[in-house]
């Protein structure tokens, strides 16, 4: 079986280029890929489209390079922890779009399975529904009015995991687990940052098939 | 007793043995500390595990155990953890029993604003809209006025909402009000409060019970 390739955070940083859409796993920098996040702020890239849930703390993870200034767009449920975030979104140098937390996982989740969209009584009524289609939908509970929304993809999806193997097999642990499983569906290439690298998972304790990601960088390298 | 323990006390009264429950972040997380004894709750965090426990001592944080709020949790025998879209098909597959939630306001048809108010606090919706839609029972806790002393409960929310009439418990510091489709009952009011106060700081129409609303008890 091929071997997913160890690469340097650096290295990581140089898959993508200004402009590109990225995903990045983490709730509140929690699951979050740190040393990748960091070359990322060194790389400087600019003008990127951000895919994550929200964007952490200043000091902290994606949080850095939003102080830096590296994203045209944002696509995530909440900016409240970053004051910075909403600095530029009221001074116009950052486009937000803000999505139900649920409702921004599925478009994920939709995006790496192949799936052209969903429907969601979520958000019907509120501005989360502003230029989207509403539809009646027949349900166990009775017809409900439901939004379309649409999937999401990106160009490289930056995750982190507790444990990885030279397989690419993820394990992830507790809480952090969030969005990186869904996310390692969602990008043209995937890299995981992984805090330990062993030789081989068993193959129960697998939760991300290995078979999906393209590079592992060690936590700290 | 303060508003949160009043809050806390009663609206703990409102969950079921066995209930799946989300509290939202800030005052609704009180009323974890109220259980009555003999009722059984599960709680749910929504970046990702069930059966979570109180905060870890000084030095056993983990962490990449936490709650919505970032801050360490610790997990209990029976805990799972699962990924977002797992666990908000939980909440939007109607798999959890009930949620409560702050709000700045609410009305008279169950609609609940509580996430943006446009050109001031603009942080996002995280997961509220999608707890205040999925949750088989949705309760807001709230101060009855604001800090002006303007009323909280309306005829019509004017800030955007989070949820359409989605909302069946409206539970203050002065009364417990259930949402019908005929309007805000008054179901129930703090001992040190009259209806005629009630009725003075609420700005929707309350429907007065035959008999009287009951006194709550703590």
């Amino acid at each position: 079986m091929a071997k997913a390739k160890v690469i340097t955070a650096d290295e990581a940083a140089a898959l993508i280029q200004d402009g590109d859409t990225i995903m990045v796993g983490g709730f509140l920098g929690i699951g979050s890929p740190g040393t990748v996040c960091d070359a990322l702020v060194k790389k400087n890239v600019k003008d990127l489209t951000l895919i994550c849930n929200d964007t952490a703390f200043p000091d902290k993870m994606v949080g850095k390079m939003i102080v830096n200034k590296q994203f045209k767009k944002i696509i995530v449920s909440h900016i409240g922890t970053n004051k910075e975030t909403g600095r530029q979104m009221t001074a116009g140098e950052l486009e937000v779009e803000l999505n139900p937390q649920g409702t921004l996982a599925e478009r994920i989740r939709c995006g790496g399975i192949g799936l052209g969209g969903f429907y969601t009584p979520t958000g019907v009524g509120t501005p989360a529904a502003e230029g989207k289609e509403v539809r009646v939908m027949p349900g166990v509970g009775g017809d409900r009015e439901m939004l379309l929304e649409t999937p999401l993809k990106a160009k490289v999806s930056y995750l982190n995991a507790a444990v990885g193997d030279k397989y690419g097999n993820l394990r992830y642990h507790a809480t952090g687990m969030n969005f990186n499983p869904v996310m390692a569906f969602a990008g043209e290439t995937v890299v995981a940052e992984v805090d330990v690298l062993v030789d081989f998972l068993d193959p129960d304790d697998v939760h991300t098939p290995g078979v999906l990601v393209d590079y592992i960088v060690r936590r700290g390298r | 007793m303060d508003l949160r323990e009043k809050v806390g006390r009663r609206g703990a009264k409102l969950f079921k043995d066995g209930d799946l429950v989300n509290l939202g972040i800030g005052m609704p997380t009180v009323l974890a500390n109220y259980i009555p004894e003999g009722v059984n709750i599960t709680f749910q965090t929504e970046n990702g595990a069930v059966n979570f426990g109180a905060a870890p001592g000084e030095g056993y944080e983990d962490p990449y155990l936490t709650n919505a709020g970032a801050m360490p949790l610790t997990i209990m025998q029976g805990g799972a953890y699962f990924d977002s879209a797992t666990s908000f098909a939980l909440i939007r597959g109607g798999h959890v029993d009930a949620t409560v939630l702050g709000v700045l306001e609410v009305d008279e048809k169950g609609n609940l604003a509580n996430y943006i108010v446009p050109g001031k606090l603009v942080p996002g919706m995280g997961g509220a809209m999608d707890l205040a839609t999925g949750a088989k029972l949705v309760c807001v806790v709230t101060e009855h006025c604001d800090k002006s002393g303007a009323p909280k409960i309306l005829k019509q929310c004017k800030l955007p909402l989070t949820a359409k009439g989605r909302v069946s418990y409206i539970l203050s510091e002065l009364a417990l009000i259930k949402v019908t489709p005929e309007g805000l009952v008054l179901e129930e009011i703090a001992p040190d409060t009259t209806v005629e106060e009630v009725v003075a700081k609420t700005e929707a129409t309350l429907i007065i019970p035959p008999g009287g609303p009951k006194t709550i008890e703590y």
